[in-house]
């Protein structure tokens, strides 16, 4: 029986957010709050290890009150427990400070039911840094496994778990022991459509809510913006582009047009034409 | 803490199939400016089994002391012993600032190190800068999907962290035979404490030319409509002997794997050509293509934000102008390939 537990994020959708050009600030109402994408990923791989060996999934986040919705979210996926912590101490948190206030949580979920794995996506695309899973590895001195795109499998009498870690020529298969932390890519799964059963639990399910008061032995100037080491102090708009060059003409006129550019750096094309030669 | 202990700028030294990877080169460029601005020493820390005799070309690179740990517990990267050296490195020499790429195991080593020491980290950084009176690091990155830029600093911890990108800063000119100082470094780590083994290591057997590392990339939009319209993506890539690259909405629909994905989360290229199809040019595309050495864009719509971003740009219909132009190319090498044949 494993008990794996999966940390998720709801996040503004940053593909369609309108920023405010004077105050260089997010337009929140522009971008719909949903559940991380790549979070989804490690809820359906947590799911899928669960079918396969038996236990439960959890899930954890942090956030402001409607991030509810991104757990119930992910009992749609699959999971069996939502846990979610909530507290205006924890705002304004950077990774050391997120990952800090989400080991407690998982502390405290721990001590009802001992956790064997932890999973988590490989970034978030708001923060962007893939900083908070390794933080939480550590925090609890678990071996950290990143950028995980397979589950190979888990060993639960030999206590270790094996895993391909992704490299930028191939992979590699690590074995490591349990408990420890993967973030894993988006490609180790598909996220199916829900099922019907799953969507209506999720509509009616209710995570225990937890605020700094519930949770033991913390120490509160490690919480929210005051156990931030990183401070973010201007931010601005990237510098816009001057525009190029158009091309005019029908499409055959463009095209010579376009040949030209290249040809004159053809050196370039070395590759091309010894492959083309030989 | 005391701040007057923290000195230098440092940059982890990723190994790569038996060289400095190019991005450690990069940062070693990067530090030496900010090392200069400070009037300190730039030191690079380098882990691994059989990989002293890199520190030499640290030292061409810009470097003026290398750290080496040097044994057979590291000749795979793993979060567990890297990250031992690298705190017990940060403890004893105390650096003002330590930089690491931002790649997989850049990325995975500092966030477990700064975590232990602890201290701030600031991830995927584009821009360097430091105050030369206080040393503080000024570290700007993309957020909100390239939307704004941030600076972010550490005020109250040392060292000073950064993940920075890889393809964004300069690598210095090679100063053949330059020397510096090696300090090696030794921690008393046994195999078996160690959680994690690597069983084996797979190398993808594919000849695909990385986008990352090619002259030149091709990369498709969802304007080509259709995994059948974003072959032509493919087929002028394969003509030009160019990477393919491709937009994040085209990677979400699964016309083609991730690694092909050019943006904030994907990968950040700078190919001496660049070409965006039927890219429209979200600001997460344009942050990890901009600094392409020749931008051309091909798109239908004139208003579309990539031709602002471009060189040189085709308002039409992909789907027409890029065979033509695989043929045109392909016909126009021909002619020369003939004409060299000539010349022999």
């Amino acid at each position: 029986m494993l008990h794996i537990v999966a940390c998720i994020k709801q996040v503004p959708d940053t593909k369609i957010i309108k920023m405010n050009p004077k105050t260089n600030t997010m337009d929140r109402s522009s971008a719909p709050a949903i559940l991380n994408p790549y979070d989804a990923h490690a809820v359906e791989e947590a799911v899928r290890l669960r079918n396969r060996y038996g236990g439960v999934v959890s899930v954890l986040t942090m956030g402001p009150p409607p991030a509810v919705k991104a757990i119930r979210k992910c009992i749609e996926i699959g999971a069996d427990e939502g846990y979610m912590i909530t507290d205006r101490a924890f705002a304004g948190a950077d990774t050391l400070a997120t990952s800090y206030a989400l080991t407690k949580a998982l502390e405290k979920i721990a001590q009802t039911r001992p956790i064997d794995l932890i999973i988590c996506g490989k970034m978030t695309i708001d923060g962007d840094t893939g900083q908070v899973g390794p933080g939480i590895a550590r925090r609890l001195d678990m071996p950290p496994l990143t950028s995980v795109n397979k589950v190979v499998e888990i060993d639960e009498e030999m206590k270790c778990a094996i895993v391909h870690r992704k490299l930028e020529d191939g992979y590699e298969v690590v074995r490591s022991e349990l408990p420890c932390l993967l973030s894993v890519e988006k490609e180790i799964n598909e996220v199916p459509y829900s099922s019907l059963p799953n969507m209506l639990r999720a509509a009616r399910y209710q995570p225990h809510i937890w605020a700094v008061a519930d949770l033991s032995d913390i120490d509160k100037t490690q919480l929210g913006l005051k156990g931030s080491p990183t401070i973010v102090s201007s931010v601005w708009a990237p510098p816009k582009p001057q525009g190029g060059k158009i091309l005019e003409g029908a499409p055959a006129e463009q095209v010579s047009q376009l040949l030209d550019i290249l040809m004159s750096r053809q050196e370039l094309f070395a590759a091309a034409a010894g492959g083309g030669a030989s | 803490m005391s701040f007057e202990d923290y000195r230098g700028v440092w940059v982890f030294i990723e190994e790569k199939d038996g060289a400095i990877a190019p991005v450690s080169l990069e940062l070693l460029g990067a530090g030496r400016q900010l090392a200069d601005k400070r009037k300190t020493e730039l030191a690079g820390v380098l882990i691994g089994e059989n990989i002293s005799a890199l520190a030499d070309r640290a030292f061409e690179y810009g470097a003026d002391k290398v750290y080496v740990y040097d044994a057979p517990i590291y000749r795979f990267y793993r979060t567990e012993t890297y990250m031992r050296a690298m705190l017990a490195c940060v403890e004893k020499h105390k650096p003002e600032i330590l930089l690491y790429g931002a790649t997989s195991t850049g990325k995975d080593l500092a966030s477990a190190v700064a975590t232990d020491l602890p201290t701030g980290l600031t991830a995927d950084t584009t821009q360097l800068d430091v105050e030369e009176d206080t040393g503080l690091l000024l570290a700007s990155r993309p957020a909100f999907g390239g939307n704004i830029m941030a600076t972010i600093l550490c005020k109250k911890y040392r060292p000073q962290m950064a993940t920075v990108r890889p393809k964004v800063m300069k690598a210095l000119p090679r100063k053949v035979g330059a020397s510096g100082v090696v300090v090696e470094e030794c921690l008393p780590l046994r195999e078996e404490d160690i959680r994690t083994k690597v069983l084996e290591i797979v190398r993808s057997t594919t000849r695909r030319i990385r986008i990352d590392e090619a002259d030149v990339v091709v990369a498709g939009g969802k304007g080509l409509g259709s995994p059948a319209g974003f072959k032509i993506v493919e087929q002028l890539a394969e003509a030009l002997g160019a990477a393919v690259g491709a937009s994040r909405d085209v990677v979400e629909a699964g016309w083609i794997g991730h690694h092909h994905q050019v943006g904030q989360t994907g990968t950040t290229v700078t190919p001496k050509i660049y070409f965006a199809i039927g890219i429209s040019g979200a600001i997460q595309h344009l942050v990890g293509m901009q600094n392409s050495g020749l931008i051309i864009a091909i798109n239908k719509d004139p208003a579309a934000p990539i031709f602002q971003a471009c060189h040189y740009g085709i308002v039409g219909d992909a789907l027409t102008i890029v065979p033509m132009l695989t043929e045109a190319f392909k016909s126009a090498l021909g002619r020369k390939e003939e004409a060299d044949a000539g010349k022999v």
